[in-house]
């Protein structure tokens, strides 16, 4: 196997761990609560920077497969889902995750021109990018049935649901604010 | 309601048909293009009659320099306290119709509204624009938008955004509104009572306006006087005449007066003595008072001063738009802070705890809801001083049982 | 210099400005930015973390505007 074939998996799965991350911290600290311990800015710093770190790695992912000739990943691949030759499903929905993230980090980028409520909107389709990233990661990779892989899904699916048990708790703090508009 | 028609009445001559108008006061003086009735305006030292009195002439020329405006005829009247708008538009919307076409046309306006809550008013200007329609008196297209029956729906910038189609609630003052309103474009919101005048001063000239009022606060203004009074009722008068004399207008006082109310529920209390104070700005201001939208409610003697202020500052908590934290928050909580030392249990801390929470709310909302009803607080601490001392030793002046 | 508009039919009082912020504001008992003049200007060293907090609000409520 080449050593692009080794980059491609290892930067997919921290690309995959990273965005886990950044979905669990955006579900636990909804619209910019603090959390352990570090306060809400800090919060927003890890949120932002692990999501921008995650799509670095991405890059790397989809550069070093669209190098590697046992990939057999075309151009359009990257953009359009389900076209590829090599297991279409399951490349294609890194495609589709692909394209979702794009979405979440331009539209967070350019958060400040775009209403609230529009920024709002897309960013639900976070919801959507993480189990689509999650599923494709399972799928594509030589390694899905590697222990290790499989041990990565568990854990980062632990945390996602952690994190929406915590928000369904009871001690999810709520605002102390009276009304109750939005 | 009663209104005496007399000489000096300007805006209440005609009937409110369209041939009773016309024959009164002639047709609508259109001025032959926009920006020319400016310099009248200006020399007529004509003000908003909404309240706020800024000089109208600086408005139109604020948005007669944009593109594509529009102009609202601001007819909410959410004050409980007043009644002169709505009088205005059932007795007299020809006036008010004129001079929002001349408005449109000063400062190039295709599209006009009048923004009015249902009921005889709104009907009478549907009657009226009927009529308009029919003899071909009005060249810009006039819409008429239900406003909603709450104290904060006649802010300008809810005022706007009701006529956009959204809730009617103050926004957020990013630009201002003559330079971007409805839909980004340079909006004049004016009062209703402030475009009758306009009507007549384009009719009769700056020099026949100024012959009523004083030097700087020239003309005449739309009082609702209410309360302990005869002949509660809108009257008009001169600026600058002394408050005793709107009291007369209204059929006297019925018992002795304890103090008056000033400029409506965001405005502050006139002690009863001081009946000759000249109904001005000027004439008022030593009193930490203002006419505000020409609003006057006495109280009598008999009654605690502190629980009607409580009464009005429960009301104003109860009217908040929902949207700023500290206005939803504060106000109920000063109203309820209000409210317990006119009617107990009162503990001694609680004038600070009325002082410290008027600070933390004045100022910190999109509008100028929080700041009226901090006025009005602050005005009824300082009017009722000597009850507050009263309540706070367990008692009041007023109660006939005991406690 | 610059001074801070706060969009109050935005704000929902989440804090994140206060903590970028301490100098300038605090936050009242329910939560809401507190300074003590109604716009504070942004003193020249401060101009980056106004910006900050700018950015990070989570309701968009906060931006700079000239005096």
């Amino acid at each position: 196997m080449s050593a692009a074939w080794y980059l491609a998996r290892g930067t997919g799965v921290v690309s995959l761990l990273l965005l886990t991350i950044v979905v669990a911290l955006g579900i636990a600290t909804r619209s910019g609560r603090p959390a352990f311990g570090l306060p809400r800015f800090a919060v927003t710093a890890v949120h932002r920077n692990a999501s921008l770190m995650s799509v670095l790695f991405l890059a790397i992912h989809i550069g070093t497969l669209l190098i590697d000739p046992y990939a057999h990943l075309k151009v359009v691949d990257v953009v359009l889902p389900f076209v590829g030759s090599y297991r279409p499903l399951w490349q294609g929905l890194g495609t589709l995750a692909l394209d979702l993230i794009v979405a979440l980090v331009v539209t967070s980028l350019l958060r400040h021109r775009l209403e609230l409520r529009g920024w709002r909107a897309v960013h639900w389709l976070a919801y959507a990018a993480w189990p689509v990233a999650l599923l494709h990661a399972l799928g594509t990779g030589t390694d899905a049935g590697q222990l290790w892989l499989r041990g990565t899904a568990v854990v980062c699916t632990a945390a996602v649901l952690a994190a929406i048990g915590w928000r369904l708790s009871g001690s999810f703090p709520r605002l102390s604010t009276v009304d109750g508009r939005r | 309601m009663t209104t005496l028609v007399d000489s000096r009445e300007r805006l209440f001559t005609a009937g409110p048909d369209l041939g009773s108008h016309l024959r009164r006061h002639g047709p609508l003086p259109w001025q032959g293009g926009p920006h020319r009735l400016i310099a009248a305006v200006e020399a007529a030292g004509l003000t908003g009659r909404g309240g706020a009195g800024f000089p109208t002439w600086r408005k139109l020329n604020a948005v007669a320099a944009g593109e594509k405006p529009v102009v609202i005829a601001n007819g909410a009247e959410g004050e409980p306290a007043s009644a002169k708008d709505r009088t205005l538009l059932h007795r007299a919307p020809h006036l008010v119709l004129d001079g929002l076409q001349l408005a449109a046309e000063c400062v190039g306006a295709t599209r006009a509204y009048v923004y009015v809550p249902a009921g005889p008013a709104a009907d009478a200007v549907r009657h009226a624009l009927a009529q308009r329609r029919a003899a071909r008196v009005d060249r810009i297209g006039v819409d008429v938008v239900v406003a909603a029956d709450r104290f904060v729906a006649g802010e300008a910038s809810a005022v706007v955004s009701a006529v956009e189609g959204r809730a009617p609630v103050p926004r957020d003052k990013v630009r201002r509104i003559a330079e971007s309103g409805v839909r980004g474009r340079p909006t004049l919101v004016q009062n209703v009572e402030t475009l009758a005048h306009l009507a007549l001063i384009a009719r009769h000239g700056p020099a026949w306006f100024r012959s009523r009022g004083t030097a700087e606060e020239p003309g005449t203004f739309l009082a609702t006087v209410s309360g302990a009074v005869a002949a509660p009722g809108v009257y008009e008068l001169s600026y600058g005449v002394p408050v005793d004399e709107a009291l007369a207008r209204a059929g006297g006082p019925t018992v002795p007066l304890q103090a008056l109310l000033l400029g409506g529920y965001h405005g502050a209390w006139l002690p009863a003595q001081a009946g000759a104070a000249p109904l001005s700005r000027a004439g008022l201001r030593p009193w930490g008072a203002s006419p505000g939208a020409g609003i006057l409610v006495a109280l009598p003697a008999d009654r605690c001063g502190l629980v009607e202020s409580a009464r009005i500052a429960t009301y104003l908590g109860a009217q908040t738009a929902g949207q700023c934290g500290p206005c939803v928050n504060g106000l109920p909580r000063l109203a309820d802070t209000l409210h317990r030392l006119a009617q107990g249990p009162v503990h001694p801390g609680l004038p600070a705890e009325v002082a410290r929470l008027s600070a933390l709310v004045d100022g910190r909302g999109a509008c100028k809801h929080p700041d009226g009803t901090v006025r009005f607080i602050r005005s009824s601490m300082a009017a009722f001083a000597p009850e507050i001392g009263i309540h706070l030793a367990g008692n009041c002046s007023y109660r006939r049982g005991s406690r | 210099m610059s001074r801070l508009h706060i969009d109050w039919t935005a704000c929902e009082g989440r804090g994140a400005c206060a903590e970028l912020l301490p100098e300038l504001l605090y936050r009242d008992e329910w939560g809401y930015p507190l300074s003590r003049e109604r716009e504070p200007q942004i003193p020249a060293p401060l101009e980056g973390h106004a910006r900050r907090a700018v950015r990070d609000c989570p309701r968009l409520a906060l931006r700079l505007v000239d005096s």
